[in-house]
């Protein structure tokens, strides 16, 4: 049966949700609706006056093959982050579960790195990479590599990845941790009585179970990916080398704060709104009809 | 099928130890009920035997051969559990199927091996079926279908039952005893049900806090109980038990006294059991009664004994009506009454 709480007449409801109303007005109606508007239009580059071009900005972005690289770089790097925090916590989860000495202790100190702001994060990572008084790339040129992340794309791009994965690790470990405590005990030793071995386990009845947390987090991780690491790309690379790093929400900043295109930079918004909006409600779809075993 | 041996089987979780030293041997084919009151060590136990805890000192071996370092997969048992422990994302023929499928059987002997085993069982229709989809007793089958079909030595059932109503509980104990019976498969048998023990059991293994008080068939234990403990657990309603003092061929309880049967002397425990009081108008007890429980078949008096904070209860065949305050007085034949020591529980065996 399903509880619900009625009330009598207008006021009282509309009170209660009123502070949830004009927030969300403030930050996100009036600027997406903003963002729509200045979509449609072309100022000159002093802000005086604008141009009406109808959906001229999305076919110029469309057909612009920097736009497209900047898809293509999203998806990688979405991709990247999604599977460097999701497959360690995964591991470390499954070695916490198993763990009873100092559980406790190892669980914190995993907990820790999500507690540090993704630009904060960046920038720690930055020093350790930095290509002149960074320890890594100096350990690395001791060992003969030369690290240069400001002009080399792949290395740039696993260091932001690396920055931007580092601290959603925790977030993952969390959740398999959670689920993987959720898992029935007796569930695993039929699996061992039954002949499985401890990985012949974890394929066929541990991660199985998992599915629904692994799905979430999915979900979860490539809209942390794709929105929330702005930070971290602007502290370390700032979308370089050569746009190598440049994720649709930071090309969103630097064609319309830094290039000052604003209408193409609200064009951008409008696409990613659009991207975000089909994310959300698939990941609502997903939940509602979430798995139960 | 295999014979199972405990030699002097010890279980420390750290510091604590929770079993102190079980033996016994159990024959091939036989069914072993383990039964004792919650927390006394029977899952440990049998955890131990199906190598899911390491045995801290002692022997476990099956078919003669000592198992402690084997791993559960390697001492070719099945084991059900009290929650099934289906997995919850296959199918039953795939849960049947996993051990089999683990051990590389071609498909097709998979297959044949878990049609019989439904058909046995009855599953066949839902072999499709995930476990979510199945009532508690369907999904108790299939756990039973999952033990059978890998033909193991050795059952072990971790109290299987108890999460069904109870006339699906007296069913299925039939089932699982008729169908070990003519598997002909060695089973241990963990329950906290006394009479789910008395009634499936070639032998018992009456466990309290982590010893075994007494080991033998359900009559054994029930007209010739070695403990107190086994005497009060086994049996409903429980023993009634009384301390007096033995002198002379006579036991006096308060102010009443039982001729003996034996040269029994100082202070001793007696034990009455419900069903073995003969009502007698010049009898040598007498209970107060303070409520009664028809049940039908018999009547169930509780009450105390005259003059005497001792709670007793008594059960006569047929129906009585009983009056609150009343007095009833009894006598019990004194040949078979179990005498135990008071400060160590054990019985006094009283020769004639
Ligand atoms: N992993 C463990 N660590 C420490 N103590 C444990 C552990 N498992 C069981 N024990 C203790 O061992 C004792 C026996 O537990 P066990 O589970 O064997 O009892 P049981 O007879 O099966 O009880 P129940 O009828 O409630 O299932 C209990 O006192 C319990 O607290
Ligand atoms: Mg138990």
């Amino acid at each position: 049966m399903e509880k619900r709480v009625t009330f009598k007449g207008w006021l009282l409801p509309l009170c209660l949700i009123a502070p949830q109303v004009v927030i969300s007005a403030i930050f996100f109606f009036y600027p997406a609706g903003q963002a729509i508007w200045q979509s449609l239009f072309i100022p000159d580059p002093f802000g005086l006056s604008m141009q009406y071009v109808g959906l001229g900005n999305f076919e110029f972005l469309l057909s612009d093959p920097y736009y497209r690289a900047s898809f293509l770089t999203t998806a990688i790097f979405s991709t990247l982050v999604t599977l460097v925090s999701m497959v360690p916590a995964l591991f470390l989860a499954v070695v916490a579960d198993r763990l009873i000495k100092g559980a406790g202790t190892y669980r914190t100190l995993l907990i820790w790195p999500y507690a540090v702001a993704p630009a904060i994060a960046g920038v720690l990572w930055l020093f350790m990479f930095n290509t002149r008084v960074g320890v890594v790339s100096w350990y690395l040129g001791n060992l003969g590599y030369d690290w240069n992340h400001v002009l080399n794309d792949t290395e740039a791009m696993g260091l932001v990845v690396v920055a931007s994965a580092w601290g959603r690790i925790s977030y993952n470990f969390l959740f398999f941790f959670a689920a993987l405590q959720a898992v029935p005990k007796s569930v695993i030793e039929a699996a061992a009585i039954d002949g499985a071995r401890f990985w012949r386990r974890f394929w066929t009845i541990v991660l199985p179970l998992l599915s629904p947390t692994t799905f979430f987090l999915l979900v979860v991780n490539i809209v942390y990916a794709f929105f929330e690491t702005f930070g971290v790309i602007h502290t370390i690379t700032s979308g370089g080398p050569q746009q190598a790093t440049t994720i649709l929400v930071y090309k969103v900043f630097s064609d319309g704060f830094v290039g000052q295109d604003l209408g193409s930079s609200a064009a951008q918004s409008v696409i990613l709104l659009v991207v975000v909006g089909a994310l959300t409600v698939f990941q609502f779809k997903f939940i509602e009809r979430r798995v139960h075993y | 099928m295999a014979t199972v041996d405990l030699k002097a089987v010890k279980k420390r979780f750290g510091s604590t130890e929770v079993i102190h030293g079980v033996s016994t041997s159990i024959a091939d084919g036989e069914f072993i009920v383990i039964v004792g009151p919650s927390g006394c060590g029977k899952s440990t136990l049998l955890r131990m035997v199906a190598g899911l805890e390491s045995v801290s000192e002692g022997e476990v071996s099956i078919g003669g051969k000592r198992v402690n370092e084997l791993e559960p997969m390697d001492r070719d048992i099945a084991m059900v559990f009290q929650n099934y422990a289906l997995y919850p994302h296959m199918s039953v023929r795939q849960n049947m199927g996993y051990g089999l499928k683990i051990a590389k059987l071609p498909k097709a002997e998979i297959d044949r091996k878990v049609d019989d085993a439904a058909k046995l069982l009855q599953l066949e229709p839902y072999l499709d079926r995930r476990p979510r989809d199945l009532s508690g007793g369907q999904r108790q089958r299939v756990a039973m279908g999952r033990a059978i079909v890998r033909q193991p030595k050795v059952f072990l059932f971790d109290e299987p039952l108890s999460n069904l109503d109870a006339k699906l509980r007296v069913q299925m104990r039939l089932e699982i005893r008729d169908l070990q019976n003519r598997l002909g498969i060695t089973a241990l048998y963990v329950t906290h049900d006394q009479v789910e023990a008395m009634t499936m059991a070639d032998r018992m293994i009456v466990m309290n806090a982590g010893r075994a008080e007494q080991i033998g068939t359900p009559l054994e234990v029930y007209e010739r109980p070695q403990t107190l403990f086994a005497a009060q657990f086994i049996g409903s309603p429980s023993m009634n038990v009384l301390d007096g003092v033995a002198a002379d061929g006579s036991l006096s309880i308060g102010d009443s006294s039982l001729p003996l049967h034996s040269r029994l002397s100082g202070p001793v425990t007696v034990g009455i059991r419900p069903e073995h009081v003969i009502p007698d108008a010049e009898g040598p007890l007498a209970m107060t009664v303070q409520m009664g429980e028809p049940l039908g078949a018999n009547t169930l008096l509780h009450g105390r004994m005259a003059g005497r904070s001792d709670a007793f209860t008594v059960s006569l065949a047929g129906v009585h009506h009983a009056v609150a305050g009343e007095t009833l007085r009894f006598g019990v034949d004194p040949a078979n009454l179990p005498f135990f020591d008071p400060k160590t529980g054990q019985r006094i065996e009283a020769e004639a």
